[in-house]
Formats: C-alpha cells, structure tokens, sequence
C-alpha cells in the first residue's frame, strides 16, 4: 500500500488513509488482480449456499404439489397409489424403514467399528496395522453399488441359517419371527448398511483414538491397569464424542443410502413388526425403485419423499457436525 | 531346565500366575473344533452360525480359564481383547468376501471384447455384449462433473482459507459440512426438479450436475486442509517483496499444495464414479453407445451394474459381476494413485 503512493504526483504531507483504503488495505484487495481474484473465489463460496438454498427451495416446491393434491395424510398414511385418483400416499413406511434399518445397522456397526479401531491402535501389531488401515480406507471407497451387488448374491443366500436360528430361539419376541420366506429384510438390509458404514466409522474412531495423549495411558498403566483398563479410563473417555460423531456421519450415509437397500430387500407398503419377514421400505430404495414407472405427478410425490429424508440427514449431519464443533482439537469432517 | 522353572516360579508369586502365550490359539482351536462338533451333531450347514458359535465359545472360553488362572482382571482384559479380535475377524470375512467375489466372479466375462463392445444387439438374456457405452458414458458424465466441481471447489477452499472472515465465511464453512452428508438421491431428486419445471428428458450433463454438487463439498473440505498445511512464512515471504495476493496465492500457496489438492480432487472422482442413485434419476441408461452427454439418454457403469442385476439373467449377473471388478478397480487404482500423490508430495513438515 505503502509502495503505490510514491506513484502519486503530489504526496499528501501526512499520508492518512480514509476509511474505505484502511479497510480495502485489510482484505489486499486494491490490484485490479486482486479483485478479480477476490471476487471469483467469494463467488465460489456464494454459489455453494445458493446451491443449497436451491436445493431446498425447489425439492419444497415440487413436494407441495405433490402433498396438496394427496387425499391421505402424508404423514401416516402407509400406501403409495400417485397413480389413483384421488392419489393416496404417505411416508409411514417410508420412514419406519428408514429409521429401522438405521437402528439395525448402527447396531452391528458401531461396537465392531469401535473394536476395530481399537485393535488398530492398541492390540495389533504395529506392522499389521498400517496395511489394514490402508485397507479399511480403500474399502471406503467401494461404490454402494458393488455392496448392493454383493448383498444381493453372497449376502442373502447365506443368511437363511442365521434367519432359521434368531426365529428358533427369539421368534418369540416377535421382532425375530420368520415365516420363512428369502431373507430379503429389514434385517439383511440392516446388516449390508452395517458393513458399508463400518469402513468410515472405524477411519474416523482411529483418528481420535491415536490423538488420545500418551501421558494418560502410561499413567494408568503405571498404576498397573491392564490394556482394557487403560482403555475404559483413558482412551474410551477421550475418545468418546469423536466415536460419537464419526457414528452420526455413519448414519448419516446409511439412511441416504439407494443402491444396496433397493437391490437387496423385496419391498411392500406394509409395517412389518418382524425385522426378518421381506417388505418394508425406505425413502431413497422407493425412490429408486418407484421412479421409472412415475408420472410426473408420481416424481412429485418422490421428490416429496425425498425432501423428508433431506431434512432428516441434515438433521443428523447437523449433530454430528456441533458434536465435532465443540471439540475443536479433532475435526472428522474430512474424513 | 530345573532353573527356569525355578525363576519362573518365583516371578510368579510376584505378577501373580499368567496363562502361557499361546493358551489364546489353544481355546481359539479348541472353540473351532467344538463348534464344528456341535454343528454336524445338530446338522447345521451355515457358517455363518458355526462362525457365530465358535466366537461365542472362545469369548466364553478364555474368560474361565483365564478367571480361574489369573483372576478377574486380567480375565476381562483377556475377554476385551478376544472381543476386539472378533470383531476384526468378524468384519474381514464379509470384506474379503466382497473382494474375493467380484474378482473370481468378475474375470470370468471380463476381456477385451468385455470392454469394447456395448449392448446394442444383445439380449439381457443373451450372454456376450459389454460396457464400453457405459464406460464412455461413465468418463464424460464424471469428467464434466469434475470440470464443474474441482474449480468451484478450490476457489471455495482458497476463499475460506485466505479471505474469509466474517459471517459469509462461516455460513460457507457450515453448509460445506452440510453438503457432505446429502444423500445422492437428493442430489438427483434437485436436479429432476429442475428438469421437470423444464420438461426435459434425461440426459448425461444432467447427471454430472448432480455428481458436482456432491463432489464439491469433498474438494472444499480437502484442499481447505491442504491449503491450511501451507506455512504462513512463505506467504509473508511473498507479500513483503510486493507480490499481489492473488499472484501469491497462484504462484506460491497453491504449487506448494498441488500434490494436496490433486490427491483430494482425485479421491473425489473416485468417490462419485460409483454413484448409481442420480444417474439413475437423471440419465436413465441405455443400451446403445451415446457420445454425447447432453442429448439422450446415456449408460454409466454403476448403473449398468444396477440394471443387469435387475434383469435377473445368469449372463447378465455375469456381466454385472464383471462391470463391477470394471468400476472397483478404476475406483482402487485413482485411490492408489491418489494416495500416493499424496505420499510423494507431502508438504515436508519440520519436526
């Protein structure tokens, strides 16, 4: 700043600069370069929220079309006819599968993803556990498709003894009844979801488990705490809000999640209250599933659908995100 | 050898009795043959359940040997342990599984003619054909996608990291991490809503607009963390010789983060090559080659995979399978290559 004033014909004695220079001298933004620059990258920024604002505003928009002319309630109702006239449909099942499926898969998920990241940064050996971190990260990266696939073919066929067992000794729950159909359910559904989020969970469980300091678990060890010990009062406590978060992102992928649920689970418009028994659904398999067969109207009534499960994960990235917020130290959204 | 029993036995009365080392194979052997034991007495051909069984008879094992031996402490410690064990043998067989499949199953239609071909003449019921129109569909859809998204996404990280202050940075930084966790489906669902305020039909760059908006998020965060890692010395070098910011940020922050910043945009590509769901919506898929993304409807590799599966022919499982070990490896190799980019030119850090 200092420098282009020499340029000026006539100095002025005492060099004081207004306002609008001090503040232009704050953000470097004089240089016709810098504004250019400035500009194009604040712009960036602004598209960013403007695509998200657009995103809400337009799913808002068609979802309305679609829930004023729905004569049930969208809500509660559990049956999907945008064809009929009057057309009738509604979220229930929708979102009882959702959340089920969710709840099955964070089940199995997060203890196991837990361990793992715990045998990576305390049991195994030290040469194992680089390679299979290299690992769980690949396997991140395996499209859901290929999973969905993989459920479909392997998975299914080899969980009919699993199914036969849980329905011999907890049928009686009536959770885990099966009337012995292909085990195209909830349940499968919730155990694909389960190994698709656990390469993310475990990534970002290890992260924190890593920055757990030293010092504690020395002094615990000094005490003569075992490993488990070390774990319960050192490691565990410090690491338990980013386990928290790295779980949220978790679901947060498994209830967006399209491809694995709808190659995998038989669906239909009924609440099951057996997680084993085929049928159910969730907001994206029906999207994905409903979509060739829609109308325009039907499309409206999907995109309704999908604002709900929209509003539903930024809900829970949300949380996971002010979880992550308020321990600045580690931050997992990278991950 | 009397010796050694000897100190042995004297260090005992000190640590208290221990089990000796290999006594966890033992009982992980001895829980195997029992669970296999009861398996064939009860006819079950599961393994799942005999693996199931097996878990549960090591976990029970070790904790009463190891109580009666060592004492609860270090009988938990025992049981946590074989817990964690089980837990990561647990969740390698489905992983390896999944690996092992798509390979042994992949190769088997996999060749040139596979990779060459598309299935314009072919029957789903038919066997031969082959993805070449869902792979050229796949490149341009996700190629356009990354024009669009790797330069937004990098101005977007520059304008957090060397701008922003205030609230516009905030919000930005806030619904960066929002964006990240929007369901693909959501993404296409947007994209659908414009198309039918527009009455269009499907078409590849409708597709790369919604794989933009979900890799955008993944390049900001990235480069925001590389460009962070750049050290404040060299940009104050550049400032004091009269450098202009923005030639400072062009010539000096972002060369020294381009390894960072080629990695991150590459895990991006990796990360929606596989999407199905808004391609899905949007591109709809087709059997014939389709160069051009912005008329007609176009195939993508994920959802050729998604819709031979659901033809539900032995060929077309066949060639799922092996458009499948297609779409891994072009994912594994860009993660290799990514992270070894990432390895190659890590900003060197002093220690």
């Amino acid at each position: 700043m200092d420098i282009s004033t020499k340029n000026t014909e006539a100095p002025p004695p005492i060099p004081q600069p207004t306002a609008t220079e001090q503040k232009r001298a704050a953000h470097g933004a004089t240089r016709p370069g810098d504004r250019i620059f400035l500009g194009l990258s604040r712009g960036s920024g602004i598209l960013l929220l403007v695509i998200m604002a657009a995103i809400a505003v337009f799913l808002t928009y068609r979802a309305t079309l679609a829930i004023s002319k729905d004569e049930g309630n969208f809500l509660t109702t559990s049956d999907w006819n945008t064809g009929a006239t009057p057309p009738v449909f509604g979220i229930a099942v929708l979102a009882f599968g959702t959340i089920i499926s969710s709840i099955i898969a964070m089940v199995i998920a997060v203890p196991i993803a837990v361990a793992i990241a715990l045998f990576l940064t305390h049991y195994a050996p030290r040469k194992l556990s680089g390679p299979i971190a290299y690992v769980i990260d690949l396997l991140a990266a395996v499209p859901s498709i290929v999973y969905g696939l993989w459920g479909a073919m392997i998975l299914v066929p080899n969980l009919t003894g699993l199914f036969g067992w849980l329905d011999a000794y907890l049928g009686w729950t009536g959770i885990f009844s099966w009337d012995g159909g292909a085990p195209r359910a909830m349940f499968t559904v919730g155990i694909l979801l389960a190994i698709m989020i656990l390469p993310i969970i475990t990534n970002v469980s290890r992260e924190v488990f890593r920055q757990v300091p030293q010092m504690h678990q020395e002094a615990a060890l000094a005490l003569g705490a075992t490993r488990w010990e070390v774990i319960r009062m050192a490691v565990l406590p410090f690491g338990r809000s980013g386990v928290i978060s790295a779980s949220m992102l978790g679901l947060g992928r498994a209830l967006g999640e399209t491809m694995a649920v709808a190659t995998v689970l038989s669906p239909d418009f009924i609440i099951h209250g057996s997680v084993l028994n085929p049928g159910g659904g969730t907001f994206a398999q029906n999207i994905a599933s409903k979509f060739s067969e829609a109308t325009e109207f039907g499309r409206d009534a999907l995109i309704a659908s999908g604002l709900v499960l929209f509003v539903i994960t930024l809900l829970v990235n949300g949380a996971a995100r002010a979880i992550i917020a308020r321990r600045k130290e580690y931050s997992g959204a990278n991950a | 050898m009397s010796n050694a029993a000897v100190t042995e036995k004297r260090a005992s009365t000190l640590r208290g009795a221990r089990l000796p080392k290999w006594s966890p194979y033992a009982i992980a052997a001895g829980s195997v043959a029992v669970a296999v034991g009861i398996g064939l007495a009860a006819g079950l051909d599961s393994r799942v359940q005999l693996g199931l069984i097996a878990g549960l008879l090591f976990i029970l094992g070790s904790y009463v040997i190891a109580a009666r031996v060592e004492g609860r402490r270090q009988a938990k410690d025992r049981v946590a342990t074989s817990l964690v064990w089980v837990a990561f043998l647990l969740a390698v067989v489905p992983l390896v599984s999944l690996v092992w499949t798509t390979i042994a199953r992949g190769v088997k239609v996999l060749d040139v003619y596979f990779l060459t071909h598309s299935m314009g003449v072919v029957a789903d019921s038919q066997p031969g054909g082959g993805i070449y129109h869902a792979i050229l569909g796949s490149l341009e859809q996700v190629g356009l996608a990354t024009l669009i998204a790797a330069p937004i996404g990098v101005l977007t990280a520059i304008y957090l990291v060397e701008y922003g202050r205030g609230n516009l940075a905030r919000s930005v930084t806030f619904f960066v991490d929002v964006m990240t966790g929007i369901p693909s489906i959501v993404a296409g669902l947007f994209i659908l809503s414009l198309m039918l305020m527009f009455d269009m039909q499907p078409f590849g760059f409708a597709g790369s607009l919604a794989l933009a908006i979900l890799m955008m998020p993944v390049v900001v965060r990235s480069t925001e963390e590389m460009l962070k890692l750049v050290p404040n010395e060299l940009r104050e070098a550049s400032l004091a010789l009269g450098v202009p910011k923005w030639r400072t940020i062009l010539k000096v922050v972002l060369p020294t983060s381009l390894g960072g910043i080629t990695t991150g945009i590459m895990l991006a590509i990796a990360r929606i090559a596989g999407e199905t769901a808004p391609v899905l919506l949007l591109v709809f898929g087709s059997k014939f080659i389709n160069a051009n993304p912005f008329e007609g409807a176009q195939a993508s590799l994920p959802l050729y995979i998604y819709q031979q599966y659901g033809s539900g022919e032995t060929p077309a499982y066949d060639r799922a399978w092996a458009a499948s070990l297609t779409l891994i490896a072009f994912v594994m190799i860009l993660n290799m290559v990514a992270r070894g980019i990432a390895r190659w030119k890590a900003p060197k850090t002093g220690r």
